[in-house]
């Protein structure tokens, strides 16, 4: 079966720039996929995203809508809705105004749009806000909004570019939820962009890292966190990062979740054990955040340790004390190119 | 004194300014920073200029308009609504006020489209933008008086280069005589109006069109909008508001003005191209009779201000959209 939405060696170099935006991304969405393109600002997700939209024209490769081949149709040949960060509601337009404008241009009867635009808002719960303006709705509404315009024509693909981050923090939290909730009742495939990684880790089915224009990684919420591909994979998630201490031709890898006081790590020739010295500790939500200096496993290097707060062993500032990480939790690194290498012995 | 030691008092001095007791740099400061009194200050200049210009002459052509003054009797003689009584039964008077309301209608209207259409170019991204948008603006930075001088020329009646490229065309024998037949007289005085507020107005209504987030038009697009469906529905409903302003200056800088029609016409041919405020000039200045001249450029007065009033209220019609 075809791919909903594939790319195949995607460039797009802005005029004027002296690097691609893009550079040769290939990667492919199934039906109803939740695919989340997840990476620092300037990475290239939005480009990415704006060239699928047709918004941009790819310098090379292709672009692939249900399997066609869509580079020079222009935005409106492409069956895709798109939900812009700044939502980009028509401001003298009512929200019914708003809704029907896709269906519109399709020269759909002015009761079918409307019949279509209260189905529409009516999934969004929005069906009382129809004759307003969008700048007496709040942020939330707003969102609702631009989803309910992007739901109303029925598009193969929702391409949504940082949805939430105009919403304060506690309004997000909701808005993921609701987010996932419709996604998964309109079962409609989507690609979703963002820079921040617990939206991308709670919302996506599968993850793509982009860093520099190219995708470094794609997998499931886990297998990125679990089993990053390459250094920058393994410190753009997880927070705190995962520790990376240098041992000659390559780097050792652990989360800070996985080191832990000596005595929690069970086992004895399947451990990594290394001393501690004690810097900082830090009290967040419960665990506790443990900032020192790893000793005798590498280069000395500034590493962190979370505790989980049923973690009770009492640790003092300035003290060394030796820690642990279980072997399979250890991630192995090539010291000059930072992708992922083979097991190495630890025990010296 | 040695220049050294000058070196040295220089900056003994100004190692000493930190500690320093409020002198006279620190009193100067002060100063800069009392709006009370930098406010007025800089007001002033503008404040004498208005009153002296605009205000002073206003309520003299008031005073004038009731009297019989002319420019061989200063003499201010009461005579209470004769001027305007006159000017009323005066048949150059109404066809004056007619051109002027026909040509600002018709300049404004023309200049709206095409301040759009340039607009629309300029906002596009292309090579030598710049140099375009630069070249767009000339005209506008011509004074009027040379501007028009020079489409004296271009529609000359026997050298006209217009003419000559319509003769070399094999459009035309003979010439147009442009500025002496009455509809193409009053042609050329709206084409020259419009060739010169256009500049002005595309670059406001450019401005206008450049504070539409990119995003918009990008959604139209996603939404399925093409170019004209976008122009009617985004692009021109959020530009009104700035295009209301740039008619607002295009209407008023060609009610006003005299210079093109001065200079072009004299209001000829045989009045045909006669406007209020060339008529007032005629009437007072060559004509010596200030009276009838005041009672005439009153009359611009509150044709402008209900303008100005129902544009002003248009405008705020669409922020409260």
């Amino acid at each position: 079966m075809a791919l909903a939405v594939e790319v195949r060696g995607l460039k797009k170099h802005y005029r004027g720039g002296d690097i691609p935006a893009v550079d040769g991304v290939d990667i492919g969405t199934s039906e109803g996929e939740y695919l989340v393109l997840l990476g620092p600002s300037g990475c290239g997700k939005t480009t990415l995203l704006r060239t699928i939209a047709g918004l941009e024209e790819a310098t090379e490769g292709e672009v692939l809508i249900g399997g066609n081949v869509v580079n020079g149709l222009p935005p409106r040949a492409r069956q895709v809705a798109m939900v812009f960060q700044s939502y980009a509601l028509y401001p003298h337009k009512t929200v019914m105004d708003n809704i029907t404008f896709p269906l519109k241009a399709q020269k759909i009867s002015k009761e079918e749009r409307e019949r279509s635009a209260l189905w529409a808002a009516e999934r969004l719960g929005i069906e009382q806000l129809l004759d307003r303006k969008p700048r007496h709705l709040s942020g939330g509404e707003r969102q609702r909004v631009a989803l309910a315009r992007a739901l109303v024509r029925e598009p193969s693909v929702f391409l949504l570019d940082e949805p939430l981050s105009n919403l304060d923090a506690k309004l997000r939290t909701a808005a993921r939820d609701e987010l996932k909730e419709f996604q998964r009742r309109v079962g409609t495939t989507t690609i979703y962009v963002t820079h921040d990684q617990v939206e991308a880790m709670g919302l996506g089915d599968r993850i793509a890292v982009m860093y520099a224009g190219k995708v470094r990684q794609v997998g499931r919420p886990r297998e990125v966190y679990e089993d990053p591909e390459d250094t920058f994979v393994a410190t753009f998630l997880g927070s705190p990062p995962m520790n990376l201490v240098s041992r000659g031709d390559h780097l050792l890898g652990f989360r800070p979740e996985s080191f832990l006081p000596e005595e929690l790590v069970p086992g004895d020739g399947n451990r990594m054990v290394a001393e501690l010295a004690v810097g900082r500790i830090e009290y967040l939500s419960g665990d506790r955040h443990v900032y020192g200096t790893v000793k005798g496993i590498g280069e000395e290097t500034r590493v962190i340790a979370r505790l989980p707060a049923t973690v009770s062993t009492p640790i003092e500032i300035d003290e060394t004390r030796r820690f642990a990480v279980h072997e399979r939790d250890l991630r192995f690194f090539d010291a000059d190119s930072g992708t992922r290498t083979t097991p190495r012995p630890v025990h010296a | 004194m040695t220049p050294p030691s000058v070196e040295a008092a220089e900056s003994g001095a100004a190692t000493a300014r930190p500690p320093a007791p409020p002198d006279a740099g620190a009193a100067r400061a002060r100063l800069a920073d009392r709006e009370s009194v930098l406010a007025p200050l800089f007001l002033l200049p503008t404040v004498v200029y208005i009153i002296g210009l605009v205000i002073v002459p206003f309520f003299l052509a008031i005073a004038f308009s009731f009297t019989d003054v002319t420019a061989g009797d200063p003499s201010l003689d009461w005579v209470g609504f004769d001027n305007f009584n006159a000017i009323l039964h005066d048949s150059v008077f109404w066809e004056s006020l007619k051109n002027s309301v026909v040509f600002t209608v018709i300049t404004v209207a023309l200049t709206l489209v095409l301040a759009k259409a340039l607009a629309l170019i300029l906002v596009a991204d292309f090579r030598f933008k710049y140099l375009v948008r630069f070249l767009v603006l000339l005209p506008w930075t011509t004074p009027i008086a040379l501007a028009a001088v020079a489409w004296l020329w271009m529609l000359d009646s026997t050298y006209s280069p217009i003419d000559w490229v319509l003769r070399q065309l094999g459009l035309l024998s003979g010439n147009t005589v442009w500025l002496g037949r009455d509809h193409l007289a009053q042609a050329s005085v709206i084409a020259v109006q419009t060739w010169r507020i256009v500049p002005l107005a595309a670059v406001i209504v450019m401005a206008g069109l450049m504070s539409i987030p990119q995003d918009i038009h990008d959604a139209a697009s996603i939404d399925g909008a093409g170019f004209w469906r976008r122009l009617w529905e985004i692009t021109i409903p959020l530009n009104l508001p700035v295009l209301a302003v740039a008619g607002l200056f295009g209407a008023i800088m060609t009610f006003t003005d005299m210079t093109v029609v001065y200079i072009l016409t004299k209001g000829g041919p045989a009045n045909a191209t006669q406007v209020l405020p060339s008529y007032a000039f005629f009437k007072s200045i060559d004509g010596g009779d200030l009276a009838q001249g005041a009672a005439i450029a009153l009359f611009l007065f509150p044709l402008l201000l209900v303008g100005v009033v129902a544009i002003l209220r248009a405008v705020r019609r669409m922020e409260t959209m």
